[in-house]
């Protein structure tokens, strides 16, 4: 009884259902096996010695004193790499140790292996390195004119987009400089793994990352070995968005197996994994919005400049997004882009949700609302007037063939109803919370909106694509993909798409790895419900077609599943580049100290295009968690760098929001307008949540203060040291 | 009792630990100890630990005074009949980290690390807590403003420990403010405690994370002093009517602070939110 | 490693011995590395994310802030422990998959810990009462949206019939 019970549901749970985690039960019992749980008979620690300074050169490292401290296995340095010595994304300009000079501060230098953590570490820190330090470039701005500071030069990308008649002049013209600060993505587990040498010259990795198989053929470059001789297996993945698309340790880990022959796990410890993963490119803006007198927009100029810290990482691409998605979600006939993204001595920087549409959504959406003050239009109204819908043109002329429910976006969201004022709230409840500073009537209530939008998976002429095999024997489906799950519950879907296409309930997901199937991409971009979805359903649909034939278990069918494919931008910035956008309102309602510039997020109202539910809680579960990221951006979240130092690498002062800093949210409305070309017609909701979260709170404690606030996130000091009078 | 870690089980036991072990590192809470431990940054030879000494895991009341021991925990001291008796203790523990770290940390540990952002030292300076100290020597009683003496420094010598801490039991309202850019769990950019003491007719005013250590704003205190209605008292709050006379006593209290530009938060933030927090300290207290 | 230490200590209702141990490390460590309890998590080793929560006599207390040799003879509860009853999972640990709590799930033990002890302490927390006791465990996937929804779906049904009678303190 039991048994059909449980098919029964199981079966139940496909497309459109609240389907259950298959990972859930270990991971509430603490089971789930995250890469920093794994262990192996006769194990050692590594750990690696960072640069203490941001930019210096080496005059000499002496790894003597820590081989003397017992216990010690290996200790090794850039002269040990025996392939490639440096690695990258799009570029390979980060070097696995740091041999002639030292780019940013946390760089690593040498690494270390031994019997326990701590002795790995105090091992590391025995390593003298004579360190002659260098004035370090830390204004973005700067880096573009200045002396280069790497061979490659100080400017990672540079592009121009020019629609439309560049002389065209509005009747109303409003401009402004914004910025946006270096935020991290802060994920909860920290970078770990396991390498463990396979006697014969090869490794396995057992690793938390974002894409096994572009890591595996990184770290296989720098070994110098065949790609068939690294094989990664996905560990237990605590949280990514956008930190562990690059590699960090996994050169190192391997490394150190392979001299010690013996397996090595390292743990980054919080400090670490600050320094050690790229950030959210830290951007300053400087806008021109020109519009007619009935609100109609005619021309935007920005200028954008990305600071994309010591190395490439993926500057490039984010700069292409920022530039392409600079202008917001409206229908704008003439524009005039420019963007860089610089070389410096700070932090690298790169994937992080959203992915270069966060910073740009700040600006429009602050221009959006200056320009309707100027033209005494309401700001909703205004956006409703410009909104953007299919058959519009992208500023890169690209034609917006699929949906885009702008317009019920902006209808659904702001018609929702606005929380009620606590007459007598509970001190916890006010700006201040558990400090009790608050004062009530000097407490002020204000409503901010905005919009966002960017585009899904890969662009600009990428061979985007992701592999899926489905085999079906004895009623049990097993599907291998190496998708990384990172929390998003890709598994769910998989199981609830091989339900829906086989009508089987029993569906087993392999190990995600690089030894047994092709790549299936990033887990970012918002691409895996498209991409590894779309492709676990094809190779259903497959074995359901021989199923439907005749044929007899078992069956089995692979599919690599690629997107129509997209251009690069052309000299003008014109050009296909993009398959497919997502869009999203929100609206933040907040409190604001006046007197001493603390911020209490009431609510946040959204509405998201999503194309089609696929999981409602797990939709849900991304609109609510996105939208925490993009409060923190909005009011707290900050690396503070002094001449290229961290200054808070830590849980205790990179402060991301707590409970009692998260507002109510209130969904006003998925709007599910299937998207043409997308499995099931879903758009992958990851990263809307959060691109226009952080702009709507701006804009409301700008209505509740009255100030400018050009910056994010934004400090007490920025309210109540203002110079105009609140 | 043996080895590198020492669990004494009472007082004088751990007095002889530390003799014996002059090199030990005392362990109360943990909670600012173990941040260096993991970090590496500390590593210690031997340690003490507190936490089984029943004499520092209490507090007494001893007529117009309470003793707290050393040990005692910030959601001891956050509940129950201490709460009532010294109002601003309870509202500062409140604000320390997380419940995790207030079922932990003690007021002994804030004491020992003495960080410029401990959230019970504004309190206990406004309170001229007593200090009292137990060592080979035998014991000492050192006022808080005299026992912290810098950036995480005390007048602790080797082989001492803090045992109690003694404070007034006062009539009259107490407040303790707390700003930091978080609703919750966070490390204060300023704090500021009031204490009105009605049958003294004085009133004080303790700061923190404003100065490399926790200070008393004199001059702000003379001026409230000198413009409450103390004989217009007897509704239990301390009367001040006039919104200038409120403004005036912020200023002061800011001109008693020496802070800092750091990671979190500016100077110049730091002493306007002094004043803010002075100033609406008084008025709370008033009404 | 220098200094070392032997101690024993109760762990979820097993005496377990522990020899050789660094003296500075950690009770999470030891619960991690040595015990082969891997449940409470190691994320920031400062207190300050709430991830290596554990019961220790009975307190909430962050594991990575316990020096583990100070944990001697003392009885420790992780979230492998708590009372299940003769169920798989706990009301909490239920509450947190039907309610879609769960994401990464690097913070999921610690909060479950926590809201276990929360209420114990306190069975009708106010929102503001719930935010607050969980406002030491910082989650970044969820928005804690989710994790509310779960605790005040254990605190609906221990109230009402049926689902408080899963749970059976041991």
């Amino acid at each position: 009884m039991t048994v059909t019970t449980d098919r029964q549901e199981r079966l139940r749970e496909r497309l459109g259902s609240s389907a259950k985690r298959p990972d859930g039960i270990p991971k509430v019992q603490g089971s789930f096996a995250f890469s920093s749980d794994l262990q192996a008979d006769g194990m050692v620690w590594g750990h690696i010695l960072r640069s203490p300074h941001p930019h210096a050169r080496i005059r000499s490292i002496d790894i003597g004193p820590a081989l003397a401290v017992p216990g010690v296995h290996a200790v090794l340095t850039s002269d040990d790499v025996p392939g490639d010595k440096t690695y990258g994304l799009e570029h390979a300009d980060q070097p696995v140790f740091a041999h002639d000079v030292v780019m940013h501060i946390g760089e690593a230098v040498a690494a270390v292996a031994a019997d326990h953590p701590d002795t790995a570490r105090r091992a590391a820190r025995a390593i003298v390195v004579d360190y002659e330090e260098l004035e370090p470039l830390v204004d973005a701005e700067a880096a573009i004119t200045a002396e280069p500071i790497h061979p490659d030069g100080n400017v990672f990308a540079e592009l121009v987009i020019r629609h439309g008649d560049p002389s065209a002049v509005g009747e109303v013209v409003v401009e402004g400089t914004y910025e946006v600060g270096m935020q991290d993505q802060a994920f909860m587990g920290p970078e770990s793994g396991l390498a463990v040498p396979d006697g014969e010259g090869g490794v396995d990795l057992h690793m938390s990352t974002q894409w096994l198989h572009v890591d595996r053929d990184q770290v296989a470059n720098c070994l110098g070995l065949s790609h068939d001789k690294v094989r990664m297996t996905l560990a237990g993945v605590g949280g990514a968005f956008g930190a562990r698309e690059d590699v960090s340790m996994q050169v190192h880990l391997c490394l150190l197996a392979l001299h010690t022959g013996r397996p090595v796990k390292m743990v980054f410890t919080r400090e670490e994994s600050f320094l050690g993963h790229v950030h959210r490119h830290p951007a300053r803006m400087h806008y021109r919005h020109h519009a007619s007198r009935d609100g109609k927009l005619v021309k935007i100029e920005a200028r954008i400049v990305l600071d994309g810290g010591a190395y490439a990482s993926t500057s490039r691409p984010v700069l292409v997004n920022a530039a392409c998605f600079a202008a917001g979600p409206y229908d704008v006939p003439n524009a005039l882009i420019e963007g860089w993204a610089v070389r410096t001595n700070n932090p690298s920087c790169g994937a992080m949700r959203g992915f270069g549409a966060v910073q740009v959504c700040f600006a429009h959406e602050a221009q959006m609302d200056k320009l309707a003050t100027a033209l005494g239009i309401d700001p909703v109204e205004l956006r409703l007037r410009n909104a953007m819908k299919t058959g519009d043109r992208l500023i890169t002329g690209q034609l917006i063939a699929g949906t885009a429910p702008v317009k019920e976006l902006i209808e659904t969201c702001s018609a929702a109803p606005l929380p009620a004022e606590d007459p007598d709230p509970d001190p916890m409840a006010l700006p201040g919370g558990a400090g009790r500073t608050a004062d009530r009537s000097r407490v002020r209530r204000g409503v901010g909106f905005a919009l966002g939008f960017k585009n899904l998976m890969y662009s600009a002429g990428f061979d985007d694509y992701s592999t899926a095999r489905v085999r079906l024997e004895n009623g049990v489906a097993t599907v291998t993909c190496a998708a990384a799950e990172v929390g998003q519950g890709f598994v769910t879907l998989v199981q609830q798409i091989v339900r829906e296409v086989l009508e089987v309930d029993e569906v087993v997901l392999a190990p995600a790895e690089t030894a047994s199937i092709g790549s299936a991409g990033s887990t970012s971009a918002s691409r895996q419900t498209w991409m590894s979805g779309g492709a676990v359903e094809r190779a259903a649909l497959a074995v359901r077609a021989r199923l439907d034939s005749g044929e007899h278990e078992p069956l089995e069918e692979t599919y690599e599943h690629h997107h129509p494919p997209t251009s690069p931008l052309d000299a003008d910035g014109q050009g296909d580049a993009h398959v497919s956008y997502i869009f999203a309102a929100h609206r933040a309602v907040v409190d604001v100290d006046l007197d001493l510039g603390l911020v209490r997020v009431v609510e946040i109202a959204t509405s998201q295009d999503v194309g089609r539910v696929l999981n409602p809680v797990q939709v849900v579960g991304q609109i609510e968690g996105g939208i925490a990221q993009g409060v923190g951006l909005a009011v707290m979240e900050e690396i503070v760098l002094d001449r290229g130092v961290v200054r808070n690498a830590s849980f205790t002062d990179y402060l991301i929001p707590t409970a009692l800093d998260m507002p109510e949210i209130a969904i006003a409305a998925l709007i599910e307008q299937p998207e043409p070309g997308a499995p099931f017609g879903a758009k992958g909701v990851g990263e809307t949540p959060t691109i226009s979260s952080s702009a709507a709170v701006a804009a409301a404690v700008r209505a509740a203060t009255g100030l400018e606030l050009p910056r994010i996130p934004i400090r007490p000091q920025d309210i109540s040291l203002a110079a105009s009078p609140v | 009792m043996s080895g590198p870690v020492l669990l004494p089980r009472s007082l004088d036991e751990a007095v002889a630990a530390l003799q014996e072990t002059p090199a030990a590192t005392i362990l109360a809470g943990g909670t600012d100890l173990m941040v260096a431990v993991n970090a590496g940054t500390h590593r210690p030879e031997a340690v003490v630990s507190l936490a089984r000494v029943p004499e520092l895991r209490s507090w007494r009341r001893d007529g117009d005074e309470v003793v707290l021991g050393a040990c005692l925990t910030y959601t001891e001291m956050e509940h129950g009949e201490l709460a009532s008796l010294v109002p601003a203790l309870c509202q500062a523990a409140r604000t320390v980290g997380s419940p995790q770290i207030r079922n932990a940390a003690t007021i002994g540990g804030n004491l020992g690390t003495a960080s410029p952002a401990g959230d019970t030292l504004p309190v206990l300076a406004a309170l001229d807590a007593v200090v009292e100290i137990r060592g080979p020597a035998g014991t000492r009683s050192v006022p808080v403003l005299e026992f912290v003496t810098g950036v995480k420094e005390t007048v602790l010598a080797p082989g001492e420990l803090v045992t109690a801490v003694r404070l007034p039991v006062l009539r009259g309202p107490q407040e303790f403010l707390k700003v930091g850019t978080r609703n919750a769990m966070v490390i204060s950019v300023v704090m500021a405690a009031l204490v009105v003491d009605l049958d003294g007719h004085t009133v004080r005013l303790g700061l923190g994370s404003v100065a490399p250590v926790p200070v008393r704003a004199r001059e702000a205190e003379a001026y409230a002093e000198a413009h409450v209605d103390w004989e217009g008292a007897g509704n239990g709050r301390a009367r001040i009517v006039d919104a200038a006379v409120v403004e005036r006593f912020g200023e002061l209290a800011a001109t008693a602070t020496a802070p800092i530009d750091d990671h979190r938060s500016t100077a110049a933030y730091r002493r306007h939110a002094v004043a803010v927090c002075a100033r609406r300290a008084i008025e709370r207290a008033s009404s | 490693m220098s200094e070392t230490a032997a101690f024993r200590l109760r762990v979820n209702g097993t005496e377990r011995v522990v020899e050789g141990a660094w003296i500075g490390e950690s009770l999470l460590y030891v619960l991690r590395e040595r015990l082969g309890l891997p449940g409470a998590k190691n994320a920031c080793e400062q207190g300050e994310c709430g991830s290596c929560s554990v019961l220790l006599d009975g307190t909430l207390v962050c594991a990575c802030l316990v020096l583990g040799a100070s944990a001697a003879e003392r009885e420790v509860v992780t979230v492998e422990g708590l009372p299940n009853g003769s169920g798989e999972l706990t009301d909490v640990q239920q509450a947190f998959l039907d309610e879609g709590a769960v994401q990464c799930g690097f913070c999921t033990p610690g909060l479950i810990v926590t809201v276990h002890d929360l209420l114990e302490r306190n069975a009708a927390p106010s929102d503001l009462e719930l935010r607050e006791a969980i406002s030491g465990n910082l989650c970044r996937c969820t928005g804690y949206g989710r994790i509310l929804a779960a605790a005040q779906a254990v605190v609906a049904e221990r109230s009402g019939s049926g689902r408080s009678q899963r749970e059976t303190p041991s």
